[in-house]
């Protein structure tokens, strides 16, 4: 008995402990994510612009999102065609360097710390760099193109040009996703190889009947939480076009950051982190829907 | 672990000779090619991702004669390191640079301390509602920032915190999910019988964290310091709303006001780009293996 009650105590105490070792993250989450995502949700219904008394407008913020600001939309559209651009891009480079150092050759390591390097650098600098390598005039990108005869594109000043500027530049930071691809690859089970080469399989069917599908739930996620760091590209779009030409990069958060920062309107621009919010939670709905699938494939391969 | 793979030479069984010869000779032909088209796409590639780099380095040594023409110069044909003291005199670099380097300390100290002792309760303490707290901590990682800046904003101006480093600092001493995360992971590791020996000779939960735990985790430590530092180092949004003084700039925000400057000459812009950047370059070539090991370790367990 004495040993139980005492035992108790041990559990009760640990449990004092545990809850007191947390609070760094029980204060965190509660002031700085759902406090705030529940305040969003207040602030949104109200047409509170900073220096004006603040009324409640109900869904009168939502109502105009969806109904009248062209520019909500537009931002909705360049986001998303920039995902469609940019995200597939990304995965077929950073698999094909992947695959690359995946090989059996010497010397890999030092590929793939170059490989990785341009990941590490972003933010201003880089925005900057690509800034002037995109340069219609004297950028290198336009030289390189000038060596197999094509024609120097406007890459930043014509608007069905910008996106795919950027989606270049995105390219170069693809380092980290051909990381957690290698890791990937060589996850697989060289058995399943072996039993294929027996089987005599060739090299393309080999990668389409077992890479393939062995990285599939990889290459779910790493969409789904790439379509979810598109919808936050700010510093390249803000320092490189400000959104232009003609709104052809002008970014959800792009026009979240104006609406908030520039006209003030904290209403309304707590209802676009808002819809923000709900576009993520559908993505990670999938995600979380997409995992079952690739249960299912290594509960296969067993 | 992503390690490099290096090949090792295949083995071949004495069976018949000559049969054994050709087929040895015909494969490695076949293996020579094979490794001259790795090593020339690996190659191509790593060229790719160093040119920029070295077309920033270039561009900020050139005089600005040599800047803007086509073809582009590659190697300047005087290298005036005058452009990078330009850049010193014409902006308070050095301000920039105290203010950054003080920050990112500042935040990796935050980072470090808040994320490990959450983490050192989800991990090694026992209480009610742990599993739970886990899965809404994993679930916050999936929320933009953005979908809370406008809220906590508005906390921060209502504190009178604005142009002042609080905001900047005071969220980083909670603890960071992605960074509890990861260090969650590695204290699960560690073995419970060290704490219960501890624990024998009387150590308090408290010693257990401070002398046992975390002086064992040191791996998983300097991978957060990493990430924190990276991540510190390039913001851009927060001291970007939050700070109005120029003296209070950080490298990223100053180097921001080049943008609308169009006095800058590319020279001076790449020479400034260079040095925001060198302290990430240095710090990634010298750390290299833990910014790969912690990518690893955030896909492989999430």
């Amino acid at each position: 008995m004495v040993g139980a009650t005492k035992r108790s105590g041990m559990a009760r105490r640990e449990a004092l402990e545990g809850y007191i070792f947390l609070l760094p993250w029980l204060l965190g989450f509660l002031f700085f994510s759902i406090g705030p995502i529940v305040a969003s949700f207040g602030i949104s219904m109200t047409n509170w612009q900073v220096g004006l008394p603040i009324k409640y407008a109900g869904f009168a913020n939502y109502a105009e999102m969806l109904t009248k600001d062209r520019l909500f939309w537009q931002s909705l559209k360049v986001t998303a065609n920039y995902s469609l651009l940019a995200l597939p891009a990304g995965i077929i480079v950073a698999l094909s360097m992947a695959l690359l150092l995946n090989q059996k050759a010497y010397g890999l390591g030092i590929y793939r710390t170059i490989y990785y390097l341009p990941s590490v650098c972003s933010g201003v600098a880089v925005s900057f760099l690509w800034l002037w390598i995109l340069n219609n005039q004297f950028g290198l990108l336009n030289w390189f193109l000038s060596l197999l005869g094509i024609e120097s594109i406007g890459w930043l000043l014509e608007p069905r040009w910008a996106l795919p500027a950027l989606a270049v530049m995105s390219l170069w930071g693809s380092g980290g996703l051909m990381i957690i691809y290698l890791s990937s690859l060589q996850a697989i089970p060289v058995e399943m190889y072996e039993a294929a080469n027996l089987d005599g399989a060739g090299p393309i069917q080999r990668f389409v009947s077992i890479t393939l599908p062995m990285l599939s739930p990889t290459i779910m996620f790493n969409l789904v939480t790439g379509i979810i760091a598109v919808f936050q590209t700010f510093t390249a779009a803000w320092i490189m076009t400000n959104g232009g030409p003609s709104f052809a990069t002008y970014f959800y958060v792009l026009h979240l950051y104006f609406t908030a920062f520039q006209y003030a309107r904290m209403g309304y621009a707590c209802g676009m982190a808002w819809v923000l919010f709900v576009i993520v939670l559908v993505l990670t709905a999938l995600v979380l829907r997409s995992s079952s699938y690739w249960v299912f494939y290594a509960g296969e391969a067993e | 672990m992503a390690q490099s793979t290096v090949g090792s030479a295949p083995k071949t069984g004495p069976r018949d000779a000559a049969a054994v010869e050709r087929a040895r000779r015909m494969g490695r032909r076949h293996r020579n090619w094979h490794q001259i088209l790795i090593y020339a796409s690996l190659t191509t590639g790593a060229l790719a991702f160093l040119i920029p780099l070295a077309w920033m380095v270039s561009t900020s040594l050139k005089p600005e004669d040599q800047l803007y023409v086509f073809p582009p110069i590659w190697i300047p044909r005087m290298l005036q390191w005058s452009n990078y003291s330009k850049v010193w005199e014409s902006v308070p670099w050095w301000v920039y640079t105290r203010n950054s380097v003080f920050l990112t300390a500042v935040n990796i100290i935050g980072n470090l301390l808040g994320s490990s002792l959450a983490a050192f309760s989800l991990a090694r303490l026992r209480y009610p509602g742990r599993t739970l707290f886990f899965l809404i901590m994993l679930s916050t990682m999936m929320v933009p920032y953005w979908v809370t800046i406008i809220p906590t904003f508005i906390l921060f101006r209502t504190l009178k915190w604005t142009n002042t480093y609080l905001p900047l600092i005071v969220p980083a001493y909670f603890a960071v999910p992605f960074y509890t995360f990861l260090m969650r992971q590695y204290f699960m590791g560690i073995s419970r019988e060290l704490e219960d020996a501890a624990r024998l000779d009387g150590a308090s939960t408290f010693r257990i964290y401070a002398q046992l735990v975390m002086p064992l985790a040191r791996p998983a430590l300097a991978t957060v310091a990493i990430f924190s530092f990276v991540a510190q180092w390039n913001d851009l949004i927060n001291p970007l709303i939050y700070i109005n003084d120029q003296s209070k700039y950080t490298i990223a925000v100053g180097l921001a006001g080049f943008q609308n400057n169009y006095r800058v000459f590319m020279n001076h812009m790449m020479a400034a780009a260079t040095m925001a950047l060198l302290p990430v370059l240095i710090v990634y070539f010298v750390f290299q293996r833990l910014f790969i090991q912690g990518i690893v370790m955030s896909v492989s367990k999430g």
